[in-house]
């Protein structure tokens, strides 16, 4: 599931009236339409409660609208390195599970990079659990690279990531991310994996196009997201088609 | 490494930087002026191949279009296309396992409701090759998922397995699905195959436009037949030079990837061009395209030719017309390499471009061998790997050496076809004489590792040479194995000694 910052107090249970996933609308100076994900619709609605796993260190420094949803994500971030493929991301031996059943799609979260090498010592999800208490990953250079099983930014999603921010994208999984709305694909403009560790707070603004590390005290430049921008705006590929004329309307 | 990268003087290309092809960062140029005023492209164009000619006194110079731009162009019913664009592509073959299919499926009747007609049920082939020995209950449940959309949609093309003890119990089962694809003739020059596998690349080989999806675009062509793609600048790769009888194909593009790293061809098309590359069957052309997504690569492309055509006779009654790069169309960039000077290689772990000799890692001691998969598991690769059993003499293998072919007509070949210079042994008997495994019923195998009662799959950390594709941790099942990516010939050499070898230790 993915975490909003919203207001300076972060309400003990947060319950999402929006049926999209990762749902947002931009602040006030601003006058983009309202942006949101098609995919996993009520089904997937969205009771988040404040879990001891989920932690929020302090709320974000500038206050926002006063809505449900936000324009930022914010949370601890778990830093990885360069070429994290999909086996590292879902190890092939968990892709029996179809993501979209329900049941397997949690499945596929408590699995999301598992298969990262011993070398990383603390793990994105705590053996026995089945959410991650780190909102936001921070990759190097070609995350996502290897297969295109869409189970990899899926799992990340289910995991309770809210988005990457990595140096650079496979393009099979910047495609997946963007169909799917499971995490929110975003590229920095250096190299966040050597400024970042794991455990930072850190937060991403997007209508700013930047990332704060709370706990380093530096801010990045993060890059437009370019080409995906209509197709996310809308909601992904199938409310784009259906946006542009492509696909009858249900 | 004799590889040159040389900016050829008869082709006129155009450099842009790896980051330059962020379309948001484009804005307009001065001597290539497009449309959109918010592109730029960074122009450094070599000597032309003939007599300068201002735009304006020639209509041919804008309308140029490589191989992948004019199959996208034809698909989306464009006259032109430029690398940047995004545009609704017709597909004319969407192609689906059992690892993704169910879940495509879901996405399909979610979206399009649960009474939807996919959009064409001849053009959609599925086929199940990834996890089918097994008894993984959710494997097996997950062909049948697939078994009752086909029924439902009464889809033509489902190879079918039921009977999991026997494959060769199963008539319309055929296994891994880039190669079942070309052999049902379902590869066809100029046209676009999608699959929701990496490896649908593979196909770039027939000169269509083949590249690998998600299940959520997957569930939109079921519905649309059609997704929006963008249109991707191309390399080109032109190699020439007699093939020497040590290497193959896998050396080929070991050697690219290798030059150009696993992100070098991000976003890109790679175009397969030169006097070697037509100097190639279509199983070695089929597995230089395969490895095109290890290098980032969209898509890859080989031009049809008469190998081609040859091929596909009495494969498919459908028409399809070829289509070829235009003469000045341009290039990112172009790199040349004299076949001649390579030599066998391998891709240490834990990465495919993590590339070296083979002779270099003489000392690497193995602990086993793996033939197969759409990269090195078709007929032509087990002859060849049959080939170097022969040229040793009798000699037995020093490690496990597991044998999977990629389909049910591999597995044929490999019982009945002769060896060249044999006496008209099969690959299956030379295979046994030196001792290997007996080969496996046909699938991915454990290429990608699988579930943990996978054939041949790496339970322990253990050192393997393989012909497969990918040798990220824990690919082929423990993160602590170490997989050596190499040609078919390689692989059985290796077998032969226990060490990574190079097979002119046994060719020449």
């Amino acid at each position: 599931m993915a975490f909003f910052s919203s207001t300076a107090t972060v309400p003990q249970n947060l319950t999402f009236v929006s049926s999209n996933k990762l749902s947002f609308s931009p602040s006030s100076t601003t006058s983009f339409n309202f942006v949101s994900f098609p995919s996993f619709q009520s089904k997937f609605c969205k009771t988040i409660t404040s879990s001891p796993q989920i932690t929020r260190a302090h709320a974000p420094p500038t206050p926002s609208t006063e809505t449900t949803t936000a324009s930022s994500f914010h949370g601890l971030c778990y830093v990885v390195g360069d070429n994290i493929d999909t086996d590292q991301i879902i190890p092939a031996e968990h892709l029996t599970l179809v993501p979209s059943k329900p049941d397997e799609y949690q499945k596929l979260g408590s699995f999301a990079l598992i298969g990262l090498p011993d070398s990383y010592t603390v793990r994105f999800v705590e053996s026995g659990e089945t959410k991650t208490k780190y909102s936001i990953i921070i990759g190097g250079a070609n995350f996502g690279c290897g297969s295109s099983r869409e189970h990899a930014p899926v799992a990340l999603g289910a995991s309770g990531a809210a988005a990457v921010v990595a140096e650079s994208y496979a393009r099979i999984f910047f495609r997946n991310s963007v169909a799917t709305g499971e995490v929110y694909p975003l590229e920095s403009e250096t190299r966040l994996c050597e400024e970042c560790r794991t455990g930072d707070v850190v937060t991403v603004e997007l209508a700013e196009n930047r990332l704060i590390n709370h706990t380093t005290g530096k801010e990045y430049q993060l890059k437009p997201i370019g080409d995906a921008g209509p197709v996310i705006e809308a909601g992904g590929i199938f409310a784009y088609a259906r946006k542009t004329g492509m696909i009858p309307t249900r | 490494m004799a590889s040159s990268l040389v900016p050829s003087p008869s082709t006129s290309f155009f450099h842009t930087t790896k980051k330059d092809l962020n379309l948001s960062s484009f804005s307009s140029s001065s001597q290539r002026c497009h449309k959109h005023a918010s592109r730029k492209i960074y122009c450094s164009v070599a000597a032309p191949q003939q007599t300068q000619r201002t735009p304006s006194t020639t209509g041919s110079v804008k309308t140029a279009m490589t191989m992948t731009e004019k199959i996208m162009a034809r698909a989306s019913e464009k006259q032109q296309v430029r690398p940047g664009d995004n545009i609704w592509t017709n597909v004319d073959i969407l192609m689906t396992h059992d690892v993704c299919g169910p879940g495509s499926i879901g996405i399909f009747k979610k979206e399009f409701g649960e009474d939807a007609k996919v959009w064409d049920r001849e053009k959609v082939v599925i086929i199940p090759d990834h996890y089918i020995f097994t008894s993984d209950e959710r494997a097996n449940r997950n062909v049948d998922i697939l078994r009752d959309f086909c029924n439902e949609q009464d889809i033509k093309y489902f190879y079918d397995i039921k009977d999991l003890s026997n494959f060769k119990a199963n008539p319309d089962y055929k296994g891994v699905c880039h190669i079942a694809l070309a052999q049902e003739g379902h590869c066809r020059p100029g046209e676009v195959l999608l699959g929701t596998d990496s490896h649908t690349c593979t196909a770039g080989a027939f000169g269509q436009f083949a590249t690998g999806i998600g299940n959520t675009d997957a569930g939109f062509v079921l519905g649309a037949g059609k997704l929006l793609l963008k249109v991707p600048p191309t390399l080109r790769f032109v190699m020439d030079g007699e093939m020497p009888d040590y290497l193959l194909a896998k050396d080929l593009i070991l050697q690219i990837i290798g030059e150009i790293t696993v992100a070098g061809a991000t976003y890109k098309s790679m175009e397969f061009v030169g006097s070697t590359v037509e100097s190639l069957n279509m199983e070695e052309r089929m597995t230089l395209c395969n490895m095109v997504v290890e290098a980032g690569g969209k898509n890859g492309v080989i031009p049809p030719d008469s190998v081609t055509y040859k091929y596909l006779e009495g494969k498919t009654s459908v028409p399809y017309e070829s289509v070829y790069s235009d003469q000045q169309a341009r290039f990112l960039s172009e790199y040349r390499f004299d076949v001649t000077k390579l030599e066998p290689l391998v891709a240490k772990p834990h990465s495919p471009d993590n590339r070296a000799l083979a002779r270099e890692c003489k000392d690497v001691k193995i602990n086993r061998v793996y033939i197969g998969s759409c990269t090195g598991g078709k007929t032509e690769d087990f002859m060849a790997a049959a080939k170097v059993f022969l040229a040793s003499g009798g000699k037995k293998v020093k490690v496990p050496t597991f044998l999977v072919p990629a389909t049910q007509k591999v597995w044929m070949d490999v019982y009945s076809l002769p060896v060249p210079g044999s006496g008209g042994k099969t690959c299956s008997q030379i295979f046994e004489e030196a001792g290997c495994d007996t080969p496996a019923s046909p699938s991915c195998g454990a290429c990608l590792g699988g579930p943990k009662d996978t054939y041949a799959r790496m339970n322990e950390p253990q050192v393997c040479v393989s012909t497969t594709n990918r040798n990220f941790p824990g690919r082929m099942g423990h993160r602590e194995g170490e997989i050596y990516l190499a040609s078919p010939y390689t692989a059985a050499a290796s077998a032969l000694t226990g060490y990574v070898t190079d097979p002119r230790e046994f060719l020449q």
